[in-house]
């Protein structure tokens, strides 16, 4: 009895001391207390994380019972039937993602290019100023101008032309209302540019210049010695792609303003579409069932898991490149 | 031929020579014009927002609130709110972000540090509006309605990530032999973070906190189901309130054209502040960047 206790003591010392230790390898108490209280704010971040796919889940619980993985591929959303399924929604962000990607990627590229390979120092630095005040601007107020400039724009004279010229393939068909897809994707690729642009000019920066130096001297254009860098910093890039990708698919409030909001799946880029967010945004207040309200709560947990995946691999990419360069240097 | 000759004439520019210097030339044309579109588009959108919102500014749509079609109304209560909202998260994000910016940068090693890391960046791509929906479930829903005080929660929850990553690099900047020479003279590894490290690193600390208000300010998706927004001006954090975001969304999406130019009005004044903290914190850093 009395050595079971004892040990207990003995236990609970070299416990105390161990995180003594931890707290403070000075063993000053002054240096406990401040590392505890920083821990404590870390330790905060990490369970709201946590807290998060845990609230969201528990609250999604109802919908996830009632549909299962049918939720993922039914194409029924009607509340007043108490039917739901996401799969309007997954199609409309994924769908509005990838056309924002095929004209912002190509567009980035150009201008991280021109900002890191070509333009003199004087003129890149106000100029990568400018492109980075095109992410200052909330996205509530791209969806203002994409209401009132942006869509009567594509309306009169870039979707007729379209129709006319390429109404033979199914992308270009139907009545043209300047709101829908096509003008959600150029919205989402207007507001990713400068994120991708951004990674990108500090994946190309991180390329050594011996590796220019080496290109030139082997006689290679400047066009040429620019595709060594992009081939040394592919997986950057491709990490600033996916960053991008990341944005897009969870961006909510300039979208849900000019896609038109419709659950249909449509294969013209000229119809009405519906994204995850905006589902979220546009029918959260008026959700007054029980059902209706969990429903929205898993959209909303599947964006979080996805946007999480999608980002993590984002910068498990970018740090690999960047961090590679700043070890050589 | 002899060798002499066949020199001379390679050195004469050969077909495929020429072909790659055109190609060069092009790709240089086309990163060149890729910027300048970019760049064009920013301007063409600040100089509409000017031009669209200028008309609608005055001393009374600044201070009066929201009034029936017709009656004219002001957006006074949303920059209230928006201010409240602010005040709000930045009491909490700020301090915590900074807390977890020193942690990372000083005791920032090992396995915990790099999963912190890695959750704080991705916690930064994390869309606004999944940020409201968690609000929503863990304040507005035990409260029952919605308040200022759950705005204020998930924009500071935006705040962390972005105030955390900024403090972190300035920190990582202050030369390690300024802590080495306040060790060396004895002072506490606590002392030597407040009292040399972080007033050592303050201006950039307060150049990401800065950045951080001007991101936060512009949220509107976070709002929608925490704050909710507000026709009245309200100071109670118990109550739903209004905020300039909002207040922009639903005079966008409305049919009157008085309250479209009442959004555009309001969008010059959000822009303002936010250009504004933008270039401020651009002229006050020129130096170091």
């Amino acid at each position: 009895m009395s050595t079971r206790t004892s040990t207990a003591a003995h236990d609970k010392l070299k416990f105390v001391g161990r995180l003594r230790r931890a707290l403070s390898p000075t063993g000053n108490a002054g240096d406990a207390i401040f590392r505890g209280l920083m821990f404590c704010a870390a330790l905060l971040v990490l369970i709201v994380v946590g807290g998060m796919i845990i609230a969201l889940a528990l609250k999604s619980l109802p919908s996830i019972r009632q549909f299962g993985f049918s939720f993922l591929w039914s194409r029924e959303w009607n509340p007043v039937k108490s039917e739901f399924g996401a799969l309007p929604f997954i199609y409309g962000t994924v769908v509005s993602s990838l056309l924002a990607l095929l004209i912002s990627v190509p567009l980035s590229l150009g201008i991280a290019i021109f900002l890191v390979e070509q333009a003199p120092h004087y003129i890149a630095r106000p100029i990568t100023f400018l492109v980075e005040l095109l992410a200052a601007i909330p996205s509530v107020v791209y969806g203002l101008w994409g209401i009132f400039v942006l869509a009567p724009f594509l309306r009169v004279h870039v979707e007729p032309p379209l129709a006319h010229w390429f109404g033979w393939a199914p992308l270009f068909q139907g009545p043209i209302t300047g709101i829908g897809m096509l003008t959600g994707g150029i919205i989402l690729a207007i507001m990713v540019t400068p994120i991708i642009s951004s990674v990108v000019r500090d994946v190309l920066a991180a390329v050594p210049n011996s590796q220019r130096e080496a290109a030139l001297a082997l006689g290679a254009t400047k066009w040429e010695t620019t595709r060594v860098v992009l081939i040394n910093g592919a997986p950057g890039i491709a990490g600033a792609v996916m960053l991008g990708l990341g944005r897009a698919l969870g961006e909510t409030m300039a979208v849900t303003m000019v896609i038109g909001n419709r659950a249909e799946i449509s294969a013209s880029l000229f119809a009405p579409s519906y994204t995850i967010a905006s589902a979220i945004a546009n029918e959260f207040t008026e959700a007054t069932q029980d059902l209706y309200l969990s429903a929205l709560v898993e959209l909303g947990l599947i964006l979080f898991l996805v946007t999480f995946v999608v980002n993590g691999l984002a910068r498990v990419l970018v740090w690999n490149v960047t961090r590679k360069s700043g070890a050589a240097a | 031929m002899n060798v002499t000759e066949e020199l001379r004439l390679k050195s004469k520019l050969p077909r495929g020579d020429r072909h790659r210097r055109v190609t060069s030339a092009a790709m240089t044309a086309f990163t060149a014009a890729c910027t300048l579109f970019a760049v064009g588009v920013l301007l063409v959108i600040l100089a509409y927002i000017a031009w669209q919102g200028i008309g609608s500014v005055s001393l009374r749509f600044l201070l009066d609130s929201p009034r029936p079609v017709g009656e004219g109304g002001g957006i006074g209560n949303a920059i209230l709110g928006s201010i409240v909202l602010l005040l709000l998260s930045s009491s909490a994000g700020m301090p915590l972000g900074i807390s977890v910016g020193v942690y990372l940068s000083e005791f920032g090693r090992g396995r915990f540090a790099s999963l912190l890391r890695f959750v704080v960046d991705t916690l930064t791509g994390i869309p606004s509006i999944v940020t409201g929906v968690f609000v929503y479930t863990i304040v507005v829903l035990p409260l029952k309605h919605f308040s200022a005080l759950a705005g204020g929660i998930a924009l500071a929850l935006i705040m962390i990530p972005i105030v955390a990553r900024t403090t972190e690099e300035m920190i990582k900047l202050v030369p390690q032999s300024l802590r080495e020479g306040a060790l060396a003279l004895g002072a506490p590894q606590w002392r030597v973070t407040l009292g040399v490290v972080i007033p050592a690193a303050a201006s950039g600390i307060a150049t990401g906190a800065m950045l951080a208000v001007a991101r936060v300010s512009g949220e509107t998706a976070p709002l929608l189901f925490t704050a909710f927004g507000s026709r009245f001006f309200s100071h109670y954090l118990d109550q739903p309130i209004a905020s300039l975001t909002v207040q922009i969304y639903s005079y966008a999406i409305s049919p009157y054209d008085e309250w479209h130019a009442q959004a555009w009005a309001a969008t010059l004044v959000l822009m303002t502040l936010i250009l504004g903290i933008n270039i401020a914190v651009r002229f006050f850093t020129r130096k170091k960047f």
